[in-house]
């Protein structure tokens, strides 16, 4: 390493060591959340969704794919990156992070980027398994991969942050569980924001989660609730104020360093 | 020797009021083993993690091997290698995977055979595929030393380093260390066993809240502050000393059979009378008192340790009664 430059053998340790538990935790990563959304499908898109009307012009099972697919990775993105480095935080192995030539981009590069890339192969399962209960189509497969990055960037970025923030387990459960989860039901996961009244369509609006489904369907069957720059600009601007707070954290040392 | 870290001014002031340092200045010099010692909550620790990047500073400065901790934090963390004092380890790791880990992490490109040499040294070789979690406690302290030295560190802090760990293993770290100061590394340590730093540091710092009240060459520290003693078996008891006998700060032990004779080795009596042994021999043949068999003892470190940090204490205690 040089005496200033980039600490890219850094990154790439940390990036390999969650990896590394990613694969040691294969069964609760990625068999369980395939598991479950593999249930939705059979149940509201089988089952229920047969007996469905067509959404936009979509099939009502597929229409629920890329909505749940974005259920799926925002919880990911979140457990993922929040318990990478809240864990050393609790085990006290955090020492090393804060006594190693290691700046927080380059660590936010590693965490992240290992939870982005769990989240993004997390997502391509959960999407080749619905093929096989409903029919999905990608009329825009760049747009398609572009929002799954920066979905899964900007949510892993978030897990970052609750990951610092949390005092306890309860803490590290308390906005997935309450929050995440319940904005991503409300975010048109599995309905269009156009079936809801005027006046809750206008309160959905105010539910980020709203955009991200919304282009990332869009990016499926052309079919959005709001345009898809907006849902790009959107997320961009939640990108943009997590790196902020992310920045704020390590600057003040905010519950790493005493 | 020039130093490979300068504190200057260094204090810390935690969110709650308490002053863990007060002003710290301190130089340790290339090559050396430096022992910090002090009692429990003394700043021992948060020295050593301000200079290591885990605690932030209040004011004052720290430069190791020429690089500001702050400023060129880069350059200075490259430099150091840190084994805390709580054992804190990946339990689900293995060992070959935690050590390789903190080697990248500190920017050093994969070296297998150094981890291989590194684990070797600490006899944890046929511990390498282990969990963590499957090794004892001792087990569990090489593991830290060898993530420590995975990325060939020049400086070493070591705190508690034997803290809890068997002789054996005790035994094999003062090895370890020496062999690592042959190498070139400086190494600062903080030990509760003060019989740990009188055999291995080469200077001795004493801390005592917050404040560094004694930095010296050990040999030094031992000779200027250190009481040594010279006993004398009587052949017949004395009742009382007598006044010829009074230059020399001398007491009766044993029901008067013994005479005992502490001095320093810079002691000089009022009115620049020398309060040698041959002049206290001479004046006891004078007297025609004789002895059977004499001997005699030096303080250790930890009794200059423990007259220091009481004396310490003891006017800030008067002054709170």
């Amino acid at each position: 390493m040089s005496d200033v430059g980039f600490n890219r053998q850094g990154v790439w340790a940390i990036y390999r060591f969650e990896m590394a538990r990613f694969v040691r935790t294969l069964l609760q990563s990625v068999v369980t959340p395939v598991i479950t959304t593999s249930l939705y499908f059979v149940v509201f898109g089988s089952a229920i969704g047969s007996r469905m009307s067509r959404v936009g012009g979509v099939p009502y099972g597929a229409f629920i794919v890329p909505g749940l697919i974005m259920l799926s990775i925002l919880t990911a993105s979140i457990s993922n990156a929040s318990f990478g480095i809240y864990f050393p935080k609790f085990t006290g192995t955090i020492y090393e992070l804060l006594s190693a030539p290691i700046s927080f981009v380059e660590m936010i590069l590693g965490y992240v980027g290992a939870a982005a890339t769990k989240s993004i192969s997390l997502g391509l399962i959960i999407l080749a398994t619905a093929t096989a209960f409903v029919p999905v189509e990608i009329r825009h497969p760049f747009f398609m991969v572009a929002f799954l990055l920066l979905t899964t960037i900007t949510f892993s970025l978030f897990g970052f942050v609750i990951g610092i923030w949390a005092k306890g387990f309860e803490q590290l459960q308390l906005i997935p569980m309450l929050v995440v989860t319940p904005l991503t039901f409300l975010g048109g996961a599995f309905y269009s924001i156009d079936m809801l009244p005027p006046r809750w369509r206008t309160v959905a609006l105010f539910n980020p989660v709203v955009y991200l489904i919304s282009g990332f369907r869009w990016s499926f069957y052309e079919t959005a609730d709001v345009g898809v720059g907006v849902s790009l600009a959107m997320t961009s601007g939640f990108l943009g104020l997590l790196l902020l707070v992310v920045g704020w954290m390590f600057k003040s040392g905010y519950r790493l360093k005493k | 020797m020039k130093p490979v870290i300068s504190i200057s001014g260094l204090t810390k002031t935690y969110a709650g009021g308490f002053a863990a340092l007060k002003k710290v200045d301190l130089e340790i010099q290339q090559g050396e083993i430096f022992a910090l010692l002090g009692p429990n909550g003394a700043g021992k620790t948060t020295l050593i993690n301000i200079v290591c990047g885990i605690v932030t500073p209040s004011s004052g400065t720290v430069v190791a091997d020429g690089h500001d901790i702050v400023r060129d934090y880069r350059s200075a963390r490259f430099k150091i290698g840190l084994v805390p004092q709580e054992l804190t380890t990946d339990a689900f790791e293995t060992v070959w995977a935690t050590v390789t880990f903190s080697r990248g992490l500190f920017g050093r490109a994969p070296n297998p055979a150094h981890i291989e040499k590194v684990l070797r040294e600490l006899s944890l070789w046929d511990k390498r595929k282990t969990r963590i979690m499957n090794l004892s406690g001792g087990m569990k302290r090489r593991v830290m030393i060898a993530k420590a030295l995975s990325h060939e560190p020049e400086i070493l802090f070591l705190d508690e380093p034997t803290a809890g760990v068997d002789v054996e293993l005790r035994r094999d770290m003062w090895a370890l260390v020496r062999r690592l100061r042959e190498g070139g590394v400086t190494i600062i340590l903080t030990t509760h066993y003060i019989d740990e730093a009188e055999e291995m540091a080469d200077r001795i710092g004493i801390i005592s809240k917050g404040e560094l009240i004694v930095v010296e060459e050990k040999a030094k520290l031992m000779q200027k502050l250190g009481k040594r003693q010279l006993t004398l078996n009587l052949q017949e008891p004395m009742a009382a000393l007598p006044p010829a006998l009074a230059d020399w700060p001398l007491a009766l032990k044993a029901n008067g059979n013994q005479l005992q004779y502490t001095f320093d080795a810079h002691a000089v009596a009022p009115g620049d009378k020398p309060q040698d042994i041959p002049s206290l021999l001479r004046r006891l043949g004078e007297l025609q008192i004789g002895f059977k068999d004499l001997s005699t003892s030096q303080s250790s470190l930890e009794e200059i340790f423990v007259s220091l940090v009481t004396d310490r204490a003891e006017p800030a205690s008067k002054g709170a009664a």
